[in-house]
């Protein structure tokens, strides 16, 4: 699991971020994703790109660890921005590679949507980097609970959601497992021509799929067997509460707002 | 093969938050033909440690060599698929490794990868089969038709087909009901004595140490804690008891027998009758009926 892409991994401490109500931080995240489109100015980028930066660095995770676990992400950003200086003609030309003109536009087109994409990735991670995802399922299924008035299931969603979140780390250390069984027994999944390597997954995907519905199979008698059944009346093992620093963070959120419509042009 | 590690240091997930030190600073050596036992409690790096046997994991630090094969954190070895030939793994829970359509095909999958041709290949699955005590009727059935036990012997099969010089085996009775753990270790000692084989078990069960192993090696939060005869380690209770490991009943029963009745027997890996007899001389002899 080296290098892997830090998305969707929670790192515990006891930051401030940590501690805030799931359900703030993905309000505040669903808000940012929308208002970063706002952005066309430098100074409404600095001001996001701060504001960013320093979510990020009050989680007390090491920026250096969520800069690198994004390293996929990066590639796909300096595609992003490779491609708009081939594509935009707009503005005046800088300069020429191999006698093909670049664009002033298309430099500052491309870095803007960058850094946009950039923005998006860094704080959507923050959300699953500090939040469990039992938290993240449980603020989900409340902030959809009016939804149950026109009959969809909420709780029954829900469920699914943190069983699917539960069980990817025992299917990835089951994968790991197996695949060291198999390349124990002469299975060469790093090296060699396509076709092997494609053919070298039969063995890894078998005994996966078959440990994956045993697994189905018994958590659904287990939950059987204790007379479960979801939804109405159920009661919570932990309430979620909206404490001081949500306000304060609401607050702040706001203000930071607020600055990107002034700093607009 | 003679193996030895070097003050190696192996860290999970190096450079993140989850950085882990699961082995740190151990080293021995053990020779050719050896059976060794590595016990500890749970966690203290067992599995990690043989996983270094057939390159699955290099270290972080320090040498782990296998015969010619020197595994460094510096550079990777090129011939890792002959080393892994030499070396065969048997994790904990194998039959979980099975997936083709019938027990002939999964047996045959291990020698195929490592470039056996067919007439052998064949041979192999015969052998295999009649050692890990399976009936020739089930090689054309699918594995998941059989039962747990069978089911273990046959991912074991596919590990022997192999042919190994090595054999590492992780935990390979957990789960068996206590006559089927018995019957395979048994069958391990059998295959250790007629293969020459170089032998490393990890286990939970000191009696299975005591009874088959030539060296303990006593593993506690990823170092050496202990190394030797079986038959010495284990009468240092005291320290096992310290890293949670308890002693074979035989040699509980010699301490007891010493405090109780104030004689002492002294342990030279005699078996439990042996003892009894022993410990009736000792005791001025009497009917034989116990
Ligand atoms: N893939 C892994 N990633 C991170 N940590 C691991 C991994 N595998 C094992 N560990 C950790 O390394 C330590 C030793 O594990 P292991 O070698 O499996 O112990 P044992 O087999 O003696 O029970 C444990 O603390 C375990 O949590
Ligand atoms: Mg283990």
């Amino acid at each position: 699991m080296n290098n892997a892409l830090i998305i969707g991994q929670y790192v515990p401490s006891n930051s401030f971020i940590h501690r805030l109500d799931p359900r703030t931080k993905i309000v505040i995240i669903f808000f940012f994703v929308i208002f970063v489109f706002f952005a066309n100015s430098v100074a409404s980028y600095g001001l996001l790109t701060l504001f960013s930066i320093s979510s990020a660095l009050a989680t007390k995770i090491k920026l250096s660890f969520i800069i690198k676990g994004l390293t996929p992400v990066w590639i796909l950003i300096i595609f992003t921005f490779i491609l708009h200086l081939i594509v935009t003609k707009e503005g005046e030309v800088l300069f020429e590679v191999f006698s093909y003109p670049i664009f002033s536009g298309a430099v500052i087109l491309g870095a803007a949507i960058a850094l946009r994409f950039f923005l998006l990735i860094l704080v959507t991670s923050l959300l699953t980097l500090t939040t469990t995802p039992i938290e993240i399922t449980d603020a989900i299924e409340h902030i959809l609970q009016p939804l149950n008035r026109i009959k969809f299931p909420v709780h029954e969603l829900a469920l699914m959601m943190s069983i699917s979140l539960r069980f990817i780390p025992t299917l990835m250390q089951e994968t790991e497992k197996i695949s060291k069984a198999q390349a124990s027994r002469g299975v060469d999944f790093k090296t060699g021509p396509m076709k092997d390597r494609i053919q070298a997954i039969v063995p890894l995907l078998v005994p996966l799929f078959i440990s994956a519905f045993k697994r189905a199979e018994e958590l659904a008698m287990a939950m059987e067997a204790r007379g479960y059944q979801g939804g109405d009346g159920r009661t919570k093992l932990r309430e979620l509460k909206i404490e001081r620093r949500d306000w304060l963070t609401f607050f702040g959120f706001a203000l930071v707002i607020l600055s990107l419509f002034l700093t607009r042009s | 093969m003679e193996i030895s590690f070097k003050n190696v240091d192996y860290t999970y997930q190096p450079n993140t938050p989850f950085e882990h030190k699961a082995i740190r600073n151990l080293s021995f050596k053990v020779a050719s033909g050896t059976f060794v036992a590595i016990v500890g409690h749970t966690g203290s790096g067992k599995s990690t440690v043989i996983q270094h046997l057939n390159g699955l994991l290099t270290p972080t630090y320090g040498e782990v060599s296998i015969g010619d094969y020197k595994l460094t954190p510096e550079k990777k070895i090129k011939n890792i698929k002959d080393l892994r030939k030499r070396v065969g793994v048997v994790f904990q829970y194998p039959e979980h490794q099975l997936f083709e359509e019938t027990i002939e095909k999964d047996i045959a999958f291990g020698p195929k990868n490592f470039g056996a041709n067919e007439e052998a290949i064949k041979e192999r699955i015969i052998e295999v089969m009649q050692s890990v005590n399976l009936p020739e009727q089930l090689l054309t059935r699918s594995p998941f038709d059989l039962s747990g036990g069978q089911m273990r012997r046959a991912a074991i099969a596919g590990v022997l087909a192999v042919d190994p010089e090595v054999l590492v085996l992780d935990e390979p009775t957990a789960g068996l009901d206590p006559r089927g753990q018995r019957d395979m270790m048994e069958m391990f000692y059998r295959l250790h004595h007629s293969k020459k084989l170089t032998t490393f078990l990890v286990t939970h069960s000191m009696e299975d140490a005591l009874e088959y192993a030539d060296h303990v090696i006593v593993l506690d939060k990823g170092t050496k804690f202990m190394e030797g005869k079986p038959s010495e380690v284990f009468l240092r209770q005291k320290e096992l008891n310290e890293v949670q490991l308890d002693i074979p009943e035989v040699i509980k029963i010699l301490f007891k027998v010493k405090e109780k009745l104030g004689i002492s027997l002294s342990y030279k890996g005699q078996s439990t009758y042996d003892l009894a007899c022993e410990l009736k001389a000792a005791l001025g002899g009497g009917s034989t009926n116990e």
